[in-house]
């Protein structure tokens, strides 16, 4: 088939990039994580601030000022509605999305900083309420909030408010960690359930005629990360599937580290209500958004004691194993399901689930 | 989860494909009419452990596959206008039109919402005396009862800003189509399970006695559709050509009886085109006349746009089962689904989409060293 050639393709490869289509204007889809988003960075971005941390691919980039520890960076805007839904809200979501987009690359974030965008006419109780939801996240994440921005637009010009934040941390000492490092052999773990964060906001906008009894995951996975890479040096990739999935964020390591990756059906863990709003949706809970979720692909032996650690601490119970890397197909996500064929899984295309975090 | 986990079970399923193998002593090709069964094959898997006696072709089954490309221009330009809140279920947002999509009409400013049920649709209309609300009908026998409802609804209420475009089909005139085509290879039929609980399965007697084929109603987890292939398959074996229902928890032989009523209160059966195969006489429903003030097409006077297609699609061929998917040159290069040439690309329920999604099952588990 034709486009596992170009889809195998890396970052990296893709020194002329594919042109956007010059009357093609921005759709949602684009900023659903998924394949349409990709073109947009690969087409449009990468191009424009081209340079090798960017390029890297991952969540946060990797950098160091002379002989100092190398810092992991991070920036992420939250556009959620509605802002207040079971398990969390913007506030919380905001601090949580910096923090584990900069823990991912093994790094310990310290401080973030916090930019507001209010719509004219948004009850300062309100705004109140979000910004204790961010200090109470920042105290439990163990973050300093240390610098921030406030803008006003008018009515009608957003919805209500929009935080932005950025983070910045020490890489752990002894931590490679990155996209592009998984190897064959390598076992893919899962931290708890998927889809619970997508469900939770899609729940509470109300527009479903149904409610289901799902809470948001949203959480810093901060330490749970500290507590992993003190376990062991076997980790090789670490990263929260957030827009697009589980199914979106395993094919960007499979694409980025030139490898196969082969999942089991029945090991994925899904809640009952997620599952049974799925299924009357049409969706599939791989390609939900999970904000509390990480994936950490590790070394084969060093598995057991990863699991172990993991599951010792409050957003790791859950862990499990739920595939292994392999040398075949390149670039892609396999599935073998629970009647013994296999298919691809793969990443998410356009828009499926509007404003989820 | 219940009422799931039991028609996925991974023994049952196998026990069924054991009988299959056991059954099937020559080839046989077999329809499944419904996208959405397509897709189930596709994601489990279904095809690559069907013995090779056994063929399964992808039949017309998908709504948004077969809404004729005039009724998405006709949409797109209804929504295009001012005033005009545009409602369409999810999946007819990203069927290319001649030049553009819904979702870049709404991108130009133009109001086009996602509704779940056509009754949001008639809420809509509630919530905003002063705009037109338009919603797009589409689908088989499996909406037709809702959007019926919807149009009952906007009469009692005395909307008189509601309107429906419609593109309504029946599943028994395509078939007659399918099967009366002199390059027809498909020997039985795996009903549409949903289509038949509104429907029931009295009106499927005909069309098996006049082309001697088995028709067995399916449902759609793999444990349903192994169970119609059994059944299918045994028939052609035994030389039966009956209408037998693989799907007893959802489907009975008079079908929702209630509901039938309703659609023939709105709805009156008329000839329409199917995108990709052509007109196909008795296949739709139109609205009948006394209804006709409901009629998106009538109120925003777009009936004369004529369409033309893309030369490189072979979505009719598809929609027919004389064509695989993987067999298009343009599948997976010019074509894709953010750059579908046609409506087999674009819907969840399209048999192009689900082999871009899924992979030919087929080429990607050959790959897999030792594991088919």
């Amino acid at each position: 088939m034709k486009r596992q050639a170009s889809e195998s393709a890396t970052i990296q490869e893709l020194v002329c990039p594919i042109p956007l289509q010059p009357n093609e204007q921005i759709v949602l889809g684009h900023g659903s994580g998924g394949r349409l988003m990709h073109r947009l960075i690969e087409g449009l971005f990468l191009p424009a601030f081209d340079n090798p941390v960017l390029r890297a691919g991952n969540d946060a980039g990797r950098v160091a000022i002379g002989n100092d520890t190398p810092m992991a960076v991070s920036t992420d805007s939250h556009v959620v509605w509605p802002l207040f839904f079971p398990g969390g809200d913007i506030g919380r979501l905001a601090v949580c999305g910096t923090v584990n987009d900069v823990s991912m690359l093994g790094a310990d974030p310290r401080y973030l900083t916090a930019s507001f965008i209010l719509e004219e006419g948004v009850q300062t109780d309100l705004l109140r309420k979000v910004v204790e939801s961010m200090q109470a996240a920042a105290a439990e994440a163990g973050v300093d909030i240390i610098a921030g921005d406030t803008k006003v637009v008018e009515k009608g010009k957003a919805d209500g408010l929009y935080i932005t934040t950025s983070g910045f941390g020490p890489i752990l000492p002894g931590s490679e960690i990155g996209g592009n490092k998984a190897q064959p052999g390598d076992r893919v773990i899962l931290s708890g359930t998927v889809g619970d964060h997508g469900i939770a906001v899609l729940s509470a906008r109300g527009e479903l005629g149904f409610t289901a009894q799902v809470r948001s995951d949203v959480a810093p996975l901060n330490q749970l990360v500290r507590a992993m890479l003190a376990a062991s040096d076997g980790i090789h990739v670490l990263r929260d599937p957030t827009r697009g999935g589980l199914a979106t964020s395993l094919n960007e390591i499979a694409r980025a580290s030139q490898v196969g990756i082969v999942l089991e059906e029945g090991s994925i863990p899904v809640r009952p209500a997620v599952q049974s709003a799925c299924e009357m949706l049409g969706f599939d809970p791989l390609y939900v958004a999970n904000e509390g979720k990480l994936i950490a692909i590790v070394e084969e032996q060093h598995t057991e004691i990863v699991m172990e650690a993991m599951r010792g601490e409050r957003y790791g119970e859950e862990s499990t194993i739920i595939g292994a890397v392999t040398d075949e197909p390149p670039g892609r996500v396999l599935m073998k399901t629970l009647i013994g064929s296999h298919r691809v899984v793969d990443e998410l295309s356009g828009e499926m689930l509007p404003r989820i975090c | 989860m219940k009422y799931v986990d039991e028609f996925r079970d991974p023994d049952l399923a196998k026990a069924t494909l054991a009988e299959i193998r056991r059954t099937a002593t020559r080839p046989w090709v077999l329809m499944e009419i419904c996208g959405g069964q397509t897709h189930s094959i596709m994601r489990y898997g279904i095809d690559q452990l069907l013995p090779e006696e056994v063929e399964l072709v992808h039949g017309p089954g998908c709504p948004v596959c077969v809404t004729p490309l005039e009724q998405i221009d006709k949409a797109l330009e209804i929504a295009s206008r001012p005033g005009v809140i545009f409602a369409s279920y999810g999946d007819m947002l990203r069927v290319p039109g001649s030049g553009k999509d819904l979702f870049a009409v709404r991108a130009a400013g133009g109001d086009v919402r996602v509704v779940y049920s056509p009754l949001d649709a008639v809420q809509l209309a509630q919530q905003y005396p002063q705009r037109e609300v338009v919603f797009f009908a589409i689908g088989f026998e499996t909406t037709a009862p809702a959007n019926a409802m919807a149009v009952e609804q906007a009469r009692t209420l005395g909307l008189e800003n509601f309107s429906v475009l419609v593109s309504h089909a029946r599943v028994p005139p395509a078939m007659h189509a399918i099967l009366s085509s002199p390059e027809c290879r498909v020997q039985g039929f795996l009903a549409a399970g949903h289509v038949c609980a509104v429907m029931g399965y009295w009106e499927y007697k005909p069309v098996a006695d006049q082309y001697r084929v088995p028709i067995v109603v399916t449902g759609f987890e793999p444990t349903d559709i192994l169970q119609g292939v059994l059944m299918t398959v045994r028939q052609l074996e035994e030389g039966r050509a009956d209408v037998e229902n693989a799907y007893a928890r959802a489907v009975v032989h008079e079908g929702n009886v209630s509901a039938q009523q309703l659609i023939d209160r709105v709805f009156m059966v008329c000839e329409r085109k199917w995108r990709g195969i052509g007109n196909i006489p008795s296949s739709g429903w139109c609205l009948r006349p006394e209804y006709s003030k409901y009629d998106a097409e009538l109120r925003f006077a777009v009936e004369q746009i004529a369409s033309q297609e893309s030369q490189v699609c072979v979505s009719g061929q598809i929609l027919q089962g004389l064509m695989r998917p993987t067999d298009c040159p343009a599948f997976g290069s010019q074509c894709t689904p953010e750059a579908p040439l046609g409506a087999t690309m674009v819907s969840s329920e399209g048999a192009c989409a689900a082999y871009y999604r899924y992979g030919d099952a087929r080429t990607v588990a050959a790959s897999m060293v030792g594991e088919v």
